[in-house]
């Protein structure tokens, strides 16, 4: 190859690399300063908050925001109703999840074209076209403010139903011949052969759907009014408004402490993520 | 241990006119090893995936020891399978892949160990045991494949086409092992390849399929000295049968403008024109005097101990004779051979070897 030719190449991987770099500093600006100026505003005194120009440190340092969440508002109790309903609402979607792909993908029954393609239109329609009818229907219950009116309606899994089935479907149809053949039954082939084939996937699924209870808002703000079923989500707006201008130090330390839980997971989960498990099956 | 009877078996996809598996009919005696053979798409892998119970059976009957299938779980059949692409479970070492089915089956803790360290032994897996999947080389693989078909002691192995993601060399060897295996162990089975000289050296009976329908079962001499039709005669062996379309005139044929006489009762089943077929060593080099056919060579393949040669026969004006398929000949010459690309060597057939087909049917004349 010729050194002009060469150097060709090399000039546009750099200029490559250039737009690579800059749609990465552009993306992280994005992502990194909201959380950046959360992070400050929650060390800040309340005086040093409104100020012009901005001041990009807490100076001076003020820690008291933190203990401030926790005595202006039952900071623990909602904290607590943020893990019941995240456990059970992420717990119940992954469980359904899984078993109802499997039935879409793996087991034979009549109507099970049909049955998907209604799964799918239920993805297709807005949570907000269900909200109405779901409310008078849990209030006719008399679940309101009660866990399970928070987290029966939230707990349809079209979206895991979806994603489980594709990658159920992509495995090599021979292993799950071989597990028939071999005696497992429709359990065992799941518990044994499926799922640990389907690892990394399972593993998105359930921190996506657990980000998502820990993030939901609108569901238990309509069906809960105070700290015996609230979660920190709604917590976070009774602390807003508990004065005539809202105090933002406390509001931001109690984000941040919102935010902890869900990002510890994350990191402790992506590398699972990541990890491949489908090496080896068969030969590709 | 166990007989295996396909009774007209029939496989028809959903959507589709002609039928995968067409009306087989095929005994397999306790402890053959009967080798399923054919171009791709003849229906080989469905007709075995039926014994398996992986695909059902849409018309006819499949029976194992005497016991129709029908409705009968690919679990509940006692058929171990060895897959193409051995569809080992990547998350379980040999040792787990190997006891996998033991363990469904409830079997005793101790028996699985025994079981599975004997079958390793045989297969020279003792090492790898702990291993799993993805740490193993393909012809590994391939043994602990065969290992969790052989620890379950099943009735029938079914086997689809196991070796061909193996390279050449290790295929060759492991082709010889599956076959004294299966010999030692006195398991039916039911091997898939598209490979003719695995189905020939390894199998007790070979049955040959095109379109769906059994076409010949037989042992592989039978195969090759009698084949019924043209289709396993072109099919077996390998360079190729040279076959070629003639008239049949008072016993006479006529081969690339050669005449050669055949027997005469065999010829006297012919309607009509028929088709001659002489394998490779049924040709032999004849001096520039003698009758025979002048063929250009334009490929020689040297073997060291043998060599086949191919060529085109020169044409004489007279030659009416029609070439099947490509217009060429092959034939074999024992130890070193002279001859190259672009010499002229006359040859002439040895008609006792020749192969008679109708050459409307396409069957085997006697």
């Amino acid at each position: 190859m010729s050194g002009q030719a060469e150097s060709a190449i090399q000039g546009q991987g750099r200029v490559g690399k250039v737009f690579g770099y800059a749609a990465m500093v552009a993306v992280l600006a994005v992502i990194a300063v909201p959380l950046f100026w959360i992070v400050v505003t929650s060390f800040k005194a309340h005086d040093h908050i409104y100020v012009r120009p901005a001041e990009y440190l807490p100076i001076p340092f003020t820690p008291e925001n933190y203990s401030d969440v926790t005595t202006r508002i039952p900071f623990f109790a909602y904290f607590r109703n943020s893990v019941i309903i995240t456990f059970f609402t992420a717990g119940i979607k992954i469980v359904l999840g899984v078993l109802s792909a499997y039935a879409l993908s793996l087991l034979r029954f009549p109507g099970r074209g049909i049955l998907f393609v209604v799964i799918l239109a239920a993805l297709m329609v807005p949570n907000q076209i269900t909200i109405i009818s779901n409310f008078a229907l849990v209030a006719q219950l008399g679940w309101k403010n009660t866990f399970q009116g928070i987290i029966i309606p939230l707990a349809g899994v079209a979206f895991g139903t979806f994603l489980m089935r594709n990658q159920f479907l992509s495995l090599p149809h021979e292993i799950i011949e071989a597990a028939r053949m071999d005696g497992a039954g429709p359990f065992k082939l799941l518990w044994r052969v499926v799922m640990p084939l389907s690892w990394p996937t399972l593993v998105a699924f359930s921190l996506i759907t657990i980000v998502n209870e820990w993030n939901e808002y609108l569901w238990p703000f309509l069906m809960s009014d105070d700290e015996r079923t609230a979660p920190l989500q709604v917590g976070l707006t009774m602390l807003q408004n508990n004065d005539g201008v809202t105090n933002w130090g406390p509001v931001m330390a109690g984000t941040v402490l919102t935010i902890l839980p869900v990002l510890i997971l994350f990191l402790v989960l992506q590398r699972q993520m990541i990890k491949g498990l489908t090496s080896g099956a068969v030969k590709s | 241990m166990a007989t295996v009877l396909f009774d007209e078996a029939t496989r028809k996809y959903p959507k589709t006119e002609v039928p995968a598996v067409d009306k087989v009919t095929l005994e397999i005696p306790d402890g053959e090893f009967l080798v399923l053979v054919g171009p791709s798409g003849c229906g080989k892998s469905t007709t075995l995936r039926m014994l398996a119970g992986l695909e059902p059976v849409d018309g006819g009957r499949i029976l194992i020891d005497g016991h129709d299938q029908a409705g009968v779980r690919p679990r509940d059949r006692d058929i171990a399978m060895v897959f193409q692409s051995y569809a080992l479970y990547p998350n379980m070492t040999a040792f787990e892949n190997m006891a996998f089915a033991l363990r469904n089956a409830k079997v005793e803790k101790a028996e699985v160990e025994q079981r599975v360290t004997e079958a390793a032994k045989i297969l020279e897996l003792e090492g790898l045991l702990t291993k799993k999947p993805g740490q193993m080389s393909g012809g590994q693989r391939q043994r602990v494949a065969m290992g969790r078909a052989i620890v379950r002691q099943p009735k029938v192995f079914c086997m689809d086409e196991p070796l061909s993601n193996l390279d050449a060399k290790l295929r060759v060897s492991t082709r010889s092992q599956i076959a004294q295996l299966q010999r030692r162990l006195g398991v039916t089975t039911v091997y898939v390849t598209h490979d003719q000289v695995e189905a020939m050296t390894m199998g007790h009976r070979v049955a040959v399929l095109k379109d769906g329908k059994l076409q010949q079962s037989d042992t592989p001499a039978k195969l090759y000295d009698e084949p019924v039709n043209t289709f396993v005669a072109s099919f077996i062996g390998s360079p190729a049968i040279t076959m070629t379309r003639s008239a049949v005139r008072e016993g006479e044929v006529t081969i690339h403008g050669l005449p050669v006489s055949l027997d005469r009762s065999t010829l006297s089943a012919a309607r009509g024109d028929v088709v001659v077929g002489f394998r490779p060593e049924a040709w032999q080099v004849v001096g520039a005097g003698e009758p025979g056919i002048d063929v250009a060579v334009d490929l020689v393949e040297s073997l060291g101990s043998e060599a086949f040669v191919h060529g085109e026969p020169a044409r004489s004006h007279d030659d009416a004779t029609v070439a099947i398929g490509a217009d060429r000949v092959t034939f074999k010459v024992i130890g070193k051979t002279d001859l190259d690309v672009g010499d002229t060597v006359r040859i002439a057939p040895i008609a006792e070897q020749a192969h008679v087909f109708d050459a409307e049917s396409g069957m085997r004349l006697r």
